[in-house]
């Protein structure tokens, strides 16, 4: 059971003077249970990728393969397929619209079917994981402040319990504390539950620290597709594409350089100390 | 008197019902004391509700004091009669690139301010290619600024305040949507403004890696100016930055880290030329 894209190409105002290929024979498989970054420049056609995978944008050609089922089958029912494949846009809180906390995230439950039980369970669940009080469901959500929005509209997508969670940078714009609440909260649903995490971001730090596997875009095609110690080793080619590496892994380059011996895949804080460590024998 | 002079900066937001009874007052800047020097590269620091924003729309008269004084280039923010004068001093920079850009080309858009404030045609485009060039985006003039990417339209709207010719340039979390290539670029532009056309400039943000080239830094929290010194002083003191829902850079992470581990390092370790002299110095003794 997978997610897989076979021979994916996304053309914008196709066939008129205006056209731009934005993706470009993108083959590539999101297994299910793992957590991967999407990383790539501003306009590098990452946002584009995800919106195919719930079904947003359809291909102009290829397919698009889940749990065994084209989606692009004439009988294929979107509808399921959204919610089994979840997507948390940028800035989610411009789209609260409820009048009370409680009724933005039981939205989606709601619209799956589920009696009134099931969708309070949902909702009440979806809060908690957030870290959302329970006591201020019945605020409106316009009142929150803003780590607080983007805490119940991602509720809202998880309390439909998708098999598969995309989120378009959920963290930008959030003090540094908010941003690791939200992914720790992400990290930790995706352990207890082993749904498939999907974290487009811009921040290499982040990719680093939590996603199993990074997949690079740049002009609408997947550079790299490995895991973060693999694909931040070619930091000088990263730049090229206008990404970069965590600041560690330059770090452990500079050390190198200076002509220590140490290893230098390092791409978080802990790996780059246990290896400096290591070179002053402790 | 400073550049920017605030004292007991107080600012309430009033919640009221249907019938305009006020039935909350939050107060989003607490009693704030702040001065700032003409040329100083200021970086402002706090969680998000922190009160940062409030206050910085104060440099500019979005909002005026509820209590309290704030002076910018010695006129009074409370007195309307200098409102106009003070958004010519201090211009603003916001976080989505795409709601500050009105015109559909790029040097059009930087015109559009200096043309509001009736400044002559030719010295209109003296200025537009003055701010274009301080920025890198000259050579963009002619394009049409929704083909930019972010990092290039936040550059483009930067020229725009620059083409006001303010003396002061407060960003309100400019990097927020960008690539790290645009946050480097806009960064880069800020700083080439503040050192070579001697801008004063306010830059709030949440990567604390902005923050380790300014010349002093605030940190705020629930209204209040609960820190300030150096990028070094400030980030020293990785434990009470975390208590107000900071950060450190990555560098200085790792060598608070090591120095939990036992290795003998300084604290307040910004760039990783300097940890790497700290461990070569180690390594040599």
């Amino acid at each position: 059971m997978a997610l897989e894209l076979k021979d994916i190409t996304y053309k914008y105002s196709a066939g008129t003077a205006y056209e731009i290929t934005a993706l470009d024979h993108i083959n590539v498989t999101f297994p299910d249970g793992e957590f991967i970054g999407i990383i790539g420049h501003t306009g590098s056609g990452k946002s584009t990728l995800v919106q195919h995978l719930n079904g947003l944008i359809k291909a102009t050609s290829g397919e698009i393969i889940y749990n065994g089922q084209n989606i692009y089958d004439k009988d294929y029912s979107m509808k399921e397929l959204r919610t089994q494949v979840g997507m948390v846009f940028q800035y989610p809180e411009h789209q609260l619209f409820e009048t009370t906390v409680y009724d933005d995230v039981a939205f989606g439950p709601k619209n799956q079917g589920l009696d009134d039980k099931d969708v309070a369970l949902r909702t009440y669940e979806a809060m908690e994981a957030v870290g959302f009080p329970q006591e201020l469901c019945d605020v409106s959500p316009f009142e929150l402040s803003g780590g607080q929005k983007r805490r119940v509209a991602i509720a809202g997508v998880m309390a439909m319990k998708p098999a598969v969670l995309i989120l378009d940078e959920p963290t930008a714009g959030l003090d540094p504390m908010g941003r690791d609440e939200i992914l720790n909260m992400l990290k930790e649903t995706h352990e207890r539950t082993g749904n498939t995490v999907i974290l487009v971001s811009h921040s290499m730090e982040d990719v680093a620290n939590y996603a199993d596997r990074i997949i690079v875009i740049d002009k609408g095609q997947i550079k790299y597709n490995d895991t973060p110690k693999n694909v931040f080793k070619h930091y000088k080619d990263l730049e090229k594409m206008g990404l970069a590496a965590p600041q560690v892994t330059y770090f452990m380059n500079d050390l190198k350089n200076a002509g220590m011996p140490v290893s230098t895949d390092a791409t978080t804080v802990q790996e780059a100390r246990d290896e400096i460590l290591k070179l002053m024998g402790r | 008197m400073s550049f920017i002079e605030a004292k007991n900066l107080v600012h309430e937001y009033f919640r009221r019902d249907e019938n305009d009874n006020v039935v909350d007052i939050l107060t989003a800047v607490d009693n704030v004391d702040m001065n700032v020097e003409a040329g100083q590269f200021i970086s402002i620091l706090g969680h998000n509700g922190s009160g940062k924003s409030t206050l910085a729309k104060h440099l500019n008269v979005l909002l005026t004091p509820s209590s309290g004084t704030l002076f910018v280039d010695g006129k009074d923010a409370s007195d309307e009669k200098n409102t106009l004068d003070i958004r010519q001093t201090a211009g603003m920079v916001f976080q989505n690139p795409d709601n500050q850009i009105i015109a559909s080309v790029v040097e059009e858009d930087v015109a559009f301010g200096p043309e509001n404030i009736g400044v002559p045609t030719d010295e209109i485009w003296q200025r537009v290619e003055k701010s274009l060039k301080a920025v890198g985006m000259w050579d963009y003039r002619e394009h049409s600024p929704n083909k930019l990417s972010g990092g290039q339209k936040q550059r483009v709207a930067i020229a725009g305040v620059m083409a006001m010719e303010p003396k002061c340039i407060v960003l309100d979390e400019p990097t927020a949507m960008l690539d790290p290539d645009g946050r480097k670029e806009v960064l880069d532009a800020v700083h080439e403004l503040n050192k070579k056309k001697g801008v004063t400039i306010i830059l709030i943000t949440h990567y604390m890696e902005e923050v380790v080239g300014s010349d002093y830094v605030f940190v705020m929290d629930r209204g209040h100016v609960v820190m300030q010194g150096t990028p070094r002083e400030i980030f020293s003191d990785v434990e009470t930055l975390k208590e107000h829902r900071l950060d450190v850079p990555q560098i200085t992470e790792l060598a608070y880290e090591l120095k939990k581990s036992g290795v003998d390092l300084p604290d307040g370790i910004l760039t990783r030329q300097e940890l790497l002299e700290a461990l070569r110095y180690l390594d040599e003794n």
